[in-house]
Parts: C-alpha cells; sequence; structure tokens
C-alpha cells in the first residue's frame, strides 16, 4: 500500500471511531432521558396506574344515574414499615359524576415515630385519568407517633367520560416508609397542594 | 453474490504475500505468558477469546448440572434453594456474557481480518485491551459466589427491585463487573464495525462481503445501540443501592416497572446479538459442503438488517403479563411475529441452497443442519410465546425455558461449534478427527434434544421456572431433562479432546481445506494460517456472474 492509501485509511478509521463513540454517548444518554420520558408518557395516557399526585377540582357535573360502577380499595403494606392501614369499607358503588368519601384507618404498630406514604395506583390503567381526587392523604407523607392511629379521608369523583366499558375501578395503595427528613420532591407536592387548597 | 475469487490466482498471490509478511523486520514477539499478555495479533487475540469462552462454556455448563441435578428428583436434596438461586443467575449470566458473546467476538477477531483481505484489526492495541478486560470482569463475577450473602441469585434479568432493595451485598460487585463486560464488548464492537468499513481489499464493496462480516457488522451496531442502555440501567440500580436514588423505587416516586421497560430495550436486542453471528456462520458452510452457491446472497442481507431494525420495537413481548394496555399488547404481538418473516427468508435461502446440491456430511454441516432445524424449532415456540393472551398462559414456565434454549443451545452454541470445525483446518492446519466428532455430535444433538425437549411439555404442564422443587407430575420431565443434560454437558469433553488432537496433529489440510466451493478469502491463505496474512492486499476480483 502506498503511504497515501495508508494515510486515508487511517483517518478513515478515525473517523468511524468517533462517530461510534458519539453514538455511544448518545444512546447513554438516551437511557438516563428515558426515565423521565417514561414518568411523562406513563401520566399523560393514565398507563400503568400512574396517578397525578395534586388535588383536583371536583368538577360539578350532572349525576349519570344510568350508570354504575362498583369502586373497590386495596391496601397493602410495603416492606419496612410496621403501620397498619385500612379503609372503612372495601368497596362502594356509585355513580360517575357523584362525589365520595371514604375514610382510611393509619395505626403505627411499633412503638417509636416513623414517616409513611402510601403510594397510589389506578387499575384499569384506562380509568385513571378520570378518577379526580379532591383530598387524598396519597398527597402527602404521614407522620404517625408510636401506637397512634389516625383517620384521613379520601373525597374522589368518577368522571362522567369514564369509558362505557369500565365496570369496576380499583384504587390500590402501597404504604411506604419514608427514610430520615422529608425529600424535597415531596415538599413540591405539598406546596402545590397547599396552593390549590 | 459473495465474494468469489478465482482459487488459482489467489493462492499464489496470497502465499507471496504470507513470505513477504514473514520477511518483514518484525521484531520478535515477548515470549511466554508475556507474548499472549501484550499481544496486538487478531489471530492470537481471536484464539485467547475462543480459549477463554470455552473455558467459561464449561464453569457456566458446570452452573447448569447443579441445577438439573437438584431438578433431577422432586424435593430438595443437594442445594439450598438460596443456592440454587445463584446457580441459575449464574448460568445465566455466564453463558449470555462470558460464553456466547466471547466465542463469536473471538471467531471475528480470527476470520473478519482473513474474509475481508486486511492485515488485522483497524485497532490492535485496543483489541489486546478488551481481551483482557474479560477475564477481569468474570474472575470478579465468579468471585461474588465467596462473598458473604453469596452471588446473584435474581435471575440474569436482575429485575429490579428484587436486585435492588432485596439484593444480596454483592451486588455492586456484579454491576462493576457486568460494567467491565460491556466496556469489552463496546470496545470490541467498534474495533470490528471500524475493520470493516476501512480495511477491506481493494474492490471488495459491501455487498460482495461474506456473511459472516455481513451480520457481524449488524451486531456490531447492535452492541454499540444497547451495551450503553445495558450501562445506564445498572447504573442507576447502584445508585439506588448505594446513593438514596429511586429510578426503581416507588416509595420515593421511582417504578420497578421501568427498570423492565430498560433491560428489555437492552435485553431483545441482546438476544440477536447472539444469533446474527451464527447466522452468518451457517451461510458460509451449508453453501461449501452442499457444492453450490448460497441461494439469495442479497435478501439474506437486507433479511439481517431487518430482523436488528424490528429488534428494537418488540422489547414488549417479555412484559405481557407485567400489565400492558390492550393497543402495546397488540402492538408487540404483532411486530414480534413480523421478525418470523426475515427469519423465515433465511431458513428458506438455506434450504433452496441444499436443494438439488450435492451434500456431503463433514461434522461443521451436520452443526449447521441440526442448528437450522433445531433454531427453526425455537423459532415456531418462539410465535407460540408471541401471542399475548397465550404468553399469560406460557409466562415464567417452562415453556420459556425450552424455547430460550432451543435458539441458545442448538441455535447459537451449535454454530459456534460448527465454525469451530469449519474452521479449525485453516486454524491448526489439520483436519478434525472424523470419528471423535461424529460421537460429539450426535451425543450433543441427543443430549440436547432429551434436556430441552420435555421441557415444552413441563412448561405447558404449568411448571414455573427458577424454583428448586416441583409438584411430582413433572417428576418424568425432569428425569428426562437432567439425563440429557449430563449426556450433552459430558460429551463437550470430547470437543476439548478434538481441539487437542487438532492443534497436535491429524490429517493435513490444504489451503482450500472443504474443497473449491469454500471461496471466501481465508481460503486463499496457506493452512495453517501464517501469523501475518494479508500484508500486501489481495486483489479482490468479483465473480463474473
Amino acid at each position: 500500500m502506498s503511504p497515501n492509501e495508508t494515510r486515508a485509511r487511517q483517518a478513515g478509521v478515525r473517523r468511524t471511531v468517533w462517530r461510534s463513540v458519539a453514538a455511544l454517548a448518545g444512546m447513554f444518554a438516551f437511557a438516563f432521558a428515558l426515565v423521565p420520558l417514561y414518568d411523562a408518557f406513563c401520566r399523560l395516557t393514565g398507563i400503568n396506574g400512574k396517578v397525578d399526585t395534586t388535588a383536583q377540582a371536583i368538577v360539578s357535573e350532572e349525576v349519570d344515574e344510568s350508570r354504575t360502577v362498583t369502586v373497590q380499595f386495596i391496601t397493602r403494606n410495603g416492606a419496612g414499615l410496621p403501620w397498619h392501614m385500612q379503609a372503612e369499607t372495601r368497596q362502594v358503588r356509585l355513580h360517575p359524576g357523584q362525589t365520595s368519601e371514604v375514610n382510611f384507618t393509619f395505626r403505627n404498630q411499633s412503638d417509636g415515630e416513623s414517616w409513611g406514604r402510601a403510594v397510589p395506583s389506578v387499575s384499569p390503567s384506562n380509568a385513571t385519568r378520570h378518577v379526580r381526587k379532591t383530598s387524598c392523604f396519597c398527597f402527602e407523607e404521614q407522620q404517625l407517633q408510636a401506637g397512634e392511629r389516625i383517620e384521613l379521608p379520601l373525597v374522589f369523583q368518577l368522571a362522567r367520560d369514564l369509558p362505557p366499558e369500565v365496570h369496576t375501578v380499583t384504587l390500590v395503595y402501597t404504604l411506604y416508609p419514608v427514610e430520615g427528613k422529608r425529600q424535597p420532591q415531596q415538599a413540591v407536592v405539598q406546596t402545590k397542594q397547599g396552593e390549590e387548597a | 453474490m459473495a465474494p468469489k475469487v478465482p482459487p488459482q490466482p489467489t493462492l499464489e498471490q496470497s502465499s507471496t504475500a504470507a513470505e513477504a509478511g514473514h520477511g518483514h523486520a518484525h521484531h520478535a514477539p515477548p515470549k511466554g505468558i508475556l507474548r499472549w499478555l501484550l499481544t496486538t495479533n487478531h489471530k492470537e487475540i481471536g484464539t485467547l477469546y475462543l480459549i477463554f469462552s470455552l473455558t467459561m462454556f464449561f464453569i457456566g455448563g458446570i452452573f447448569a448440572l447443579v441445577v438439573r441435578l437438584e431438578l433431577f428428583q422432586p424435593g430438595l436434596q443437594f442445594v439450598r434453594p438460596e443456592f440454587f438461586n445463584q446457580m441459575t443467575t449464574m448460568h445465566g449470566l455466564i453463558m449470555v456474557f462470558a460464553a456466547v458473546m466471547p466465542a463469536f467476538t473471538g471467531l471475528a477477531n480470527w476470520m473478519i481480518p482473513l474474509q475481508i483481505g486486511a492485515p488485522d484489526m483497524a485497532l490492535p492495541r485496543l483489541n489486546n485491551f478488551s481481551f483482557w478486560l474479560l477475564p477481569v470482569a468474570f474472575g470478579l463475577l465468579l468471585s461474588t459466589l465467596l462473598m458473604p450473602g453469596g452471588g446473584p441469585n435474581f435471575g440474569w434479568t436482575f429485575y429490579a427491585p428484587l436486585s435492588t432493595t432485596f439484593a444480596p451485598p454483592s451486588t455492586t460487585f456484579f454491576i462493576l463487573s457486568l460494567h467491565i463486560a460491556g466496556i469489552s464488548s463496546i470496545l470490541g464492537a467498534i474495533n470490528i464495525i471500524a475493520t470493516i468499513l476501512n480495511m477491506r481489499a481493494p474492490g471488495m464493496r459491501l455487498m460482495d462481503m461474506p456473511l459472516f462480516v455481513w451480520t457481524w457488522l449488524i451486531t456490531a451496531f447492535l452492541l454499540i445501540a444497547v451495551m450503553p442502555v445495558l450501562a445506564g440501567v445498572i447504573t442507576m440500580m447502584l445508585m439506588d443501592i448505594n446513593f438514596g436514588t429511586s429510578f426503581f423505587n416507588a416509595a420515593g416516586g421511582g417504578d420497578p416497572v421501568l427498570f423492565q421497560h430498560l433491560f428489555w430495550f437492552f435485553g431483545h436486542p441482546e438476544v440477536y446479538i447472539m444469533i446474527l453471528p451464527a447466522f452468518g456462520i451457517v451461510s458460509a458452510i451449508i453453501p461449501t459442503f452442499s457444492r453450490k452457491r448460497l441461494f439469495g446472497y442479497a435478501s439474506m442481507v437486507y433479511a439481517v438488517a431487518a430482523i436488528a431494525v424490528l429488534s428494537f420495537l418488540v422489547w414488549g413481548h417479555h412484559m405481557f403479563a407485567v400489565g400492558m394496555p390492550l393497543v402495546g399488547q397488540l402492538f408487540f404481538m404483532y411486530a414480534t411475529m413480523l421478525i418470523a418473516v426475515p427469519t423465515g427468508v433465511k431458513v428458506f435461502n438455506w434450504v433452496a441452497t441444499m436443494f438439488r446440491g450435492s451434500i456431503s456430511f463433514e461434522p461443521p454441516m451436520l452443526f449447521a443442519l441440526a442448528f437450522v432445524v433445531q433454531f427453526t424449532i425455537g423459532g415456531f415456540s418462539g410465535l407460540m410465546l408471541a401471542i399475548a393472551p397465550a404468553d399469560f398462559q406460557y409466562h415464567d414456565t417452562y415453556f420459556v425455558v425450552a424455547h430460550f434454549h432451543y435458539v441458545l443451545v442448538p441455535g447459537a452454541i451449535f454454530a459456534i461449534l460448527a465454525g469451530a470445525y469449519y474452521w479449525l483446518p485453516k486454524w491448526t492446519g489439520h483436519y478434525p478427527n472424523e470419528r471423535l466428532s461424529q460421537w460429539h455430535f450426535w451425543l450433543s444433538v441427543i443430549g440436547v434434544n432429551l434436556t430441552f425437549f420435555p421441557m415444552h411439555f413441563s412448561g405447558l404442564a404449568g411448571m414455573p421456572r427458577r424454583i428448586p422443587d416441583y409438584a411430582l407430575q413433572f417428576a418424568d420431565f425432569n428425569l428426562a431433562s437432567s439425563l440429557g443434560a449430563f449426556i450433552f454437558g459430558f460429551s463437550q469433553l470430547l470437543f476439548v479432546a478434538v481441539i487437542v488432537l487438532c492443534v497436535r496433529g491429524g490429517k493435513k489440510a490444504p489451503a482450500q481445506a472443504w474443497g473449491e466451493y469454500a471461496t471466501d478469502l481465508e481460503w486463499s491463505v496457506p493452512s495453517p494460517a501464517p501469523l501475518h496474512t494479508f500484508e500486501t492486499p489481495p486483489t479482490f476480483e468479483r465473480p463474473a456472474h
């Protein structure tokens, strides 16, 4: 090979390598960009039962008495929080447009104070965007003293445009411990709620 | 059509090239272990990769045999469930990242420069570095088995939060070792792309390249696209475990399902990374032993490219049972089934190549034929799994285990064995021992099918995967699977014997070891291939048709 050809080949190799490295960096960044994108996608579409964790205003709609929808409540304990959580009723039957209030009991079964948070999820996912919560314990963290027991309300409404094939909506709350102090993420949520309230 | 070089002139040309290579003022290579530590020669590095991969194949195989030993009978006999979980996990990790992937990289190192008429890889020192990362990575991974709390026990898919919140303390080392292995594959991929795009013999266009080179080029692009995503996922795990972030932790606003999306966005192209080079090997072997040209060269290239593109659009089919809107299930189901089209093109092309050919059944051809048949079986069970409503029944059962072992063992691994038998005469200058190879082949085929075929049935009957014990009704199927696994495992020792014998001696092989229908450039250099080849680039002549 002539020196010219060798040089051209080396330049070609260098170009290929730099392009590959750029692609690599791009894909690594893309992997991290997928985190907020995924979150935004789920919230926009209601997929995966992700609910807006801010309070929404009740829209006064005419109650659709021709339809009755069963709303079930499931509470679960995530690992590591010695609390007991229970809904006052396992299910209610209501009409779209109707506002309903259900109380949830939280009891700290340990002998130390702790912070907890109930993370909500809605099933089926196509009902997610049609559940409007005005007030929910899931908007903020709770602090319970040793052995303390509190009752907190959930006020919600099913929108009238709830897809017709939905006959049962299940609201799931999973309790998770909040370690240490409040994280800034939650503090933001709280101010938002404060503004709206 | 694949590159065809008129045998006679090229032979002369390249043997003079080889002699010229020897005549060059190469400083003498260092002796002993340093020679292997410091080598930048693509053939030596290829050999290192292949030996490493074979070693890891046996280590991963021992882990599999521990699993099969425990499952020989219902009840708990030999190992505790915690250790069983570590064995299933380590078997998967070692086989995927340390056996199959390095084997293909080793074959690429050996054969790509020879097949495109290049003197070496484009970046020889980087090549040395990317190999020596591997023993570090997998030494570290294997060492986790000795750490307090044991090694990874969450399955090779390491779903969060099982691999974050509930994982053993050694998980950080697992993440580090996967990072190192990932860097190694990425560097290897860059090197292969740079070699193929810039180092081809004058006159060789992309559409003249042998299919092994084509499939590796596409595989290398897949690696560059998805290995960074894997690196991203395990970095997020690392931060969740050690730095208090909540990427996959619902309590802190994260989402465990996000892990599965990210993992399978890497994971599905990854399974094609493990099969596309196999397509290339088989596409070289079948024409040679059918004494015909490969049928449909261009359609083979386009089919591989189509499979690669589709592989990015089907990750959701691993997650049907996780919960997905109907539209998503339909999309992933149809996209997955679409992959059967280009794959079918390939299978039909191989069959058409053999049609009316003058077929002979030397060991490489036997393995290649077994590949075509059994990979197709694995493809069909894949189609069954793609059906979203049916997948709810198959999910996480032994049917899935049967499916992916059919595409990986008699698929990818048989293709690697076929490639090894095919190119052994070029590497060593001797033909592999015919009788031993035949024993190896038949015991492997019987062992593999006895192991994995009954798993279809135990899976359809509902036997869950990754559990050390099972209900009594699955006892007979598991007995058969365990017997088959031991037959398959121990018959691989024959392969080692074949290699050792072949290196030491045996029937001498000429340059064109498998006859005049093997016309890619590697057959134009003498057997065994001298350490330096194509220092003067060969002139590539396109066949006139």
